[in-house]
């Protein structure tokens, strides 16, 4: 009997909301525990949730970004239980209303396009953090509150290949939309992931396992690989998968029992008395629609179409929004889009990924890499020496006329210049001459390469080539 | 005796320079430490810093734009105040000195120049009818210290009763401002959902919580919800609505108004007296020139009922922040985390608060959340709409605040049901989210224990309860009698 898989995957992303979603503080990740809290956060008594705008609009528009349905009318729901880090003993969050609903995003899956549906998405409140050391356990409270979005996938995923090309997409969507870093290893995206098997052809879906710990996009699809291939064994031997909470072990790549599931897990929502229900107009969905900016797939579709650029390099210049958006400002710039494109995937690209590092943690601006390709236009700079200004601002920054100018980087293009050199290398290498008016065509090569020795690879190589046969001619 | 005197007389009098803010509060503290001791209708007194504070008001000198300038004020212990230890009458908050933040109420108070003098008795976290269940002391009746003063907000209602403040704040989740302001024959009035900020509130229900204030006369309690009221953006169920000057609607003139008088609030079992005792008043409302007809709010008796399972349900959620991670009570007898929750509750909660939660747990987990939360809502939808019904055509609904005037100690606090039973006139108001007031309406002719009256009004339109309340006090004046402490009335 062949097996299918299903996968269905929960994704948490946190909103860079200047506020936490339902009190004032501050919403900073990363800052000096238990600083960013107030009594609305720690569950005081007698305190009362307010509800951030900028995090309503934010979830509003990563909805839309997904090509959901933004609700009317939403509600917010108290889903309770009892944990240190949860300073009320319930989470506020949406249960029956999200505010997004039905939407969908297309994945490419060995050359295929797929299209994935998304079930819902709810804005929620984040909680603490516990440290358990030897003798005691410790709360930071900077997270609770923290806004989230609860992002539920269609159980359309059908192999842990395609939940990785999910969660890409979505990462890459959300990224685009401005309203969170998704960056796992900060926890500002996080994966639970549902798997479940079931024969070809049949319709029910069998039992289904979470899995969790999943903290990274290969961990993800790591987790559901092992636990495709465990289940498999299981129905292959007759056994029955039992409906649980498993961890991933990052060293073993395996899947642990953490706990069965059962009728324990009784939430009690509970209707949020003190949010009134949220009302959503058509003109505040539509000022939101207007607030989206170009999304990945579409700045996809423009560079191939308008730019002429080539699929592969599109794609990856549409990879991250840091990428397309320098590309974009290069190009804004003058820069040709060609150009900038080999830049970026090459010499940048190269460099970041040798020393494993990001757009926002090297020098160079599309500014300077615009005017770098200007200089190249020109004729002030060689391809050859470009490489080494690109990698000084790379390193360390500045104005590339600058760098140019004090590494005495510049082209030798004053053909006076160069016909006196020409003329002294010609005069050192009577027997070249020789064999290049023979016939052999590797005289001009060697010819040539004596003129940039004597220019330290500066010389203007069209008009050495032009200036050799014109000299050459003469003798 | 400034007792005697309304907050209004007191003001002029402050404003002559006859007395000063210092005398007042001097004055509140004299009869507390005389009376306290019969009543016990405190649990934490402010006196060093109410003097301070009344001291530097007589330094500022008298100013017109403090409503309430020099005037001493109980706040019932569920609402937090900043600095002042606020236990809501609970073991589990015994050590909470420092609630961090002043409620939105008490916040306004102090900026109209009241002056808090204490923290009132109350049943723990404002579950129970005569205070009995607070986890400090008993509060006693101040018309005779062997009957209840009613609850929850037993304490702020006897010491007005008693003339150690002149007014107090209560919160009424399902009669408690209006019950015990019945039983101790002072004037309760709880506002319109979202009349009043319930930030600082120790949330018991909150679809059903609102802060009201108990006073001697109508005139005084108009004059502390004009200032308490508004739209607070820190409650977002607060409504932003204007705050009129309810005092502009004391004139007296009830002619023209029409009132309902719904037969379910003259049923057998109810007390004798206390039905006689609003019919003399519908009597007199007539003679003033008001009409009244007899109407039916058919859904009432299923009030009682779904008000349990909706005020246990928001309970048990509003209450299981007390954990003893953060603040309050941590038991010291826990040896793991899980120990930690359960012990520190069970050590902190009293019996009743337990109750409820246990109540409230069951009616919202997923197997009965159908029949019991979900049915309750409904029940609340068809209570909501039999007043809208009748407030249709009608200008307000008057019956009997209570069932019967105050029991003595003890006589039903043993059996749950029948103490649930006896709000059945009060709870389908907060159900409804109506404002409602209740005024001293005589005295009952065997106990002598004050009979209260309950006039319930539109949406917003304490304007016309307050009319009905200040024309029928004026014209019976109930008002000026006053409880020998410790004995019978005087």
């Amino acid at each position: 009997m062949n097996f299918e898989t299903i996968i269905g995957l929960e994704v948490h992303v946190e909103l860079k909301t200047k506020s936490k979603v339902f009190s004032p503080s501050a919403n900073v990740f990363g800052d000096e525990p238990n600083t960013n809290v107030n009594p609305i956060d720690l569950g005081y008594p007698g305190v009362l949730p307010l509800l951030n705008k900028e995090a309503v609009e934010y979830a509003m528009r990563a909805a839309m970004a997904l090509n959901m349905d933004v609700a009317t009318d939403t509600y917010f729901d108290r889903k309770h239980y009892f944990y240190p880090d949860n300073p009320k003993a319930y989470q506020i969050s949406q249960d029956e209303d999200p505010i997004g609903r039905n939407g969908w995003i297309d994945i490419e899956v060995n050359g295929k396009t797929k299209r994935i549906g998304i079930n819902r998405l709810h804005l929620e409140e984040d909680a603490g953090k516990l440290f358990h050391g030897e003798e005691n356990s410790l709360i930071d409270y900077n997270r609770q509150g923290a806004p989230l979005i609860e992002i539920v996938s269609e159980a359309d995923i059908r192999s842990p290949e395609e939940a990785y090309a999910y969660l890409d997409k979505l990462r890459k969507i959300i990224q685009f939309t401005g309203v969170s870093d998704v960056k796992m290893q900060e926890g500002s995206l996080r994966c639970d992931a549902n798997i479940s098997l079931r024969p070809y052809g049949q319709k029910e879906f069998g039992t289904k396992t979470e899995l969790k710990n999943l903290n990274s996009f290969n961990f993800v699809r790591q987790g559901l690989e092992f636990e495709e291939k465990r289940q498999e064994e299981v129905l292959r031997l007759g056994g029955v998968i039992e409906q649980e909470t498993r961890r991933f072990d990052e060293k073993t790549k395996e899947t642990i029992l953490m706990r069965k599931k059962g009728s324990s897990d009784d939430y009690r929502y509970l209707l949020e008395p003190d949010i009134m229900p949220l009302h959503i107009d058509e003109e505040w969905k539509e000022r939101v629609r207007a607030s989206l900016p170009e999304l990945p797939d579409a700045r996809l579709q423009r560079y191939i179409e308008q730019l002429g650029l080539d699929e592969y390099d599109a794609t990856v210049l549409t990879g991250t929004k840091e990428m397309s958006d320098f590309f974009e400002e290069t190009i804004a710039l003058g820069a040709d889009a060609k150009q900038a494109t080999n830049w970026l995937m090459g010499d940048i690209s190269g460099y970041m990924n040798k020393h494993d590092k990001e757009l926002p943690d090297i020098n160079i601006t599309p500014e300077s890499l615009a005017k770098m390709i200007q200089l190249i236009d020109e004729g002030t700079l060689s391809s050859k020496m470009a490489k080494k200004v690109v990698t000084e601002l790379i390193e360390k920054g500045g104005d590339p006329e600058k760098i140019v100018k004090e590494k005495g980087l510049a082209q030798i293009s004053d053909e006076n210049q160069l016909r006196d050199i020409i003329t002294e290398v010609l005069n050192e290498n009577e027997q070249s001459i020789i064999d290049y008016k023979n016939g052999k065509g590797r005289a001009l090569g060697f010819l040539v390469g004596q003129v940039m020795k004597k220019t330290k690879g500066q010389a203007n190589p069209p008009m050495v080539n032009k200036i050799l046969k014109e000299e050459m001619d003469k003798r | 005796m400034s007792q005697d005197l309304t907050i209004k007389e007191q003001l002029d009098q402050l404003k002559n320079k006859q007395v000063k803010a210092s005398d007042l509060i001097n004055e509140s503290f004299k009869k507390i430490h005389e009376n306290e001791k019969h009543i016990e209708a405190f649990i934490t007194l402010n006196e060093e810093q109410a003097k301070l504070d009344a001291k530097k008001l007589d330094e500022q000198g008298f100013d017109e734009k403090y409503p309430l300038f020099g005037m001493p004020i109980g706040i019932k212990d569920n609402i937090v105040t900043k600095g002042l230890k606020t236990t809501a009458a609970s073991q589990i908050l015994a050590n909470f000195d420092d609630p961090l933040y002043d409620a939105t109420v008490v916040k306004k108070l102090k900026e109209a120049g009241a002056i808090n003098v204490g923290k009132m008795n109350m049943d723990e976290f404002a579950m129970g009818s005569t205070t009995e269940n607070s986890s400090f002391h008993v509060t006693k009746n101040p018309w005779n210290t062997d009957y209840v003063p009613g609850g929850s907000s037993g304490g702020s209602a006897a010491a007005v009763a008693a003339g150690m403040v002149p007014f107090a704040l209560g919160t009424d989740t399902g009669g408690s401002v209006r019950q015990p302001a019945a039983f101790c024959g002072v004037v309760g009035m709880k506002p319109t959902y979202g009349r009043v900020s319930r930030f600082g509130l120790i949330a018991y229900a909150s679809s059903l919580d609102q802060v009201g204030p108990l006073t001697r006369t109508v005139e005084d309690n108009a004059r502390v919800l004009e200032v308490i009221s508004g739209y607070d953006e820190m409650d977002l169920s607060s409504a932003p609505v204007d705050v009129p000057k309810f005092t502009d609607a004391l004139t007296g003139d009830v002619a023209g108004l029409k009132i309902a008088v719904p037969k379910e609030y003259f049923q057998d079992g109810f007390d004798e007296d206390v039905k006689e005792s609003v019919k003399h008043a519908l009597k007199l409302l007539e003679d003033l020139g008001a009409t009244w007809e007899e109407v039916s709010l058919p859904h009432l008796k299923y009030a009682a009922s779904a008000y349990y399972i909706i005020a246990a349900s928001e309970a048990s959620s509003n209450l299981a922040r007390f954990d003893g991670v953060r603040y309050g009570k941590r038991s010291e007898n826990a040896n793991n985390m899980l120990e930690m929750y359960t012990k520190s509750r069970s050590e902190g909660f009293g019996e009743e608060v337990k109750r409820r939660i246990i109540l409230g747990t069951f009616a919202m987990s997923s197997d009965f959340y159908e029949d019991y939360y979900k049915k309750a809502l409904q029940v609340r939808t068809l209570i909501k709409q039999d007043f809208e019904n009748v407030l249709s055509e009608y200008d307000c609904i008057i019956g009997p605040t209570t069932p019967s005037t105050a029991y003595k100690f003890g006589e039903k606090s043993k059996d749950p049901l029948r103490m649930y039973a006896s709000d059945l006139t009060t709870v389908p108001v907060n159900l409804a989210g109506l404002p409602a007031i209740s005024v001293p309406a005589g005295f009952h002719n065997d106990n002598n224990m004050p009979i209260g009256m309950q006039i319930i009004g539109r949406p917003f339109d304490e304007s016309t309860v307050y009319r009905v309340a200040h024309a029928y006090e004026q014209e019976t004046g109930f008002y000026k009698e006053k409880p020998q402490i410790g004995g019978a009335k005087s």
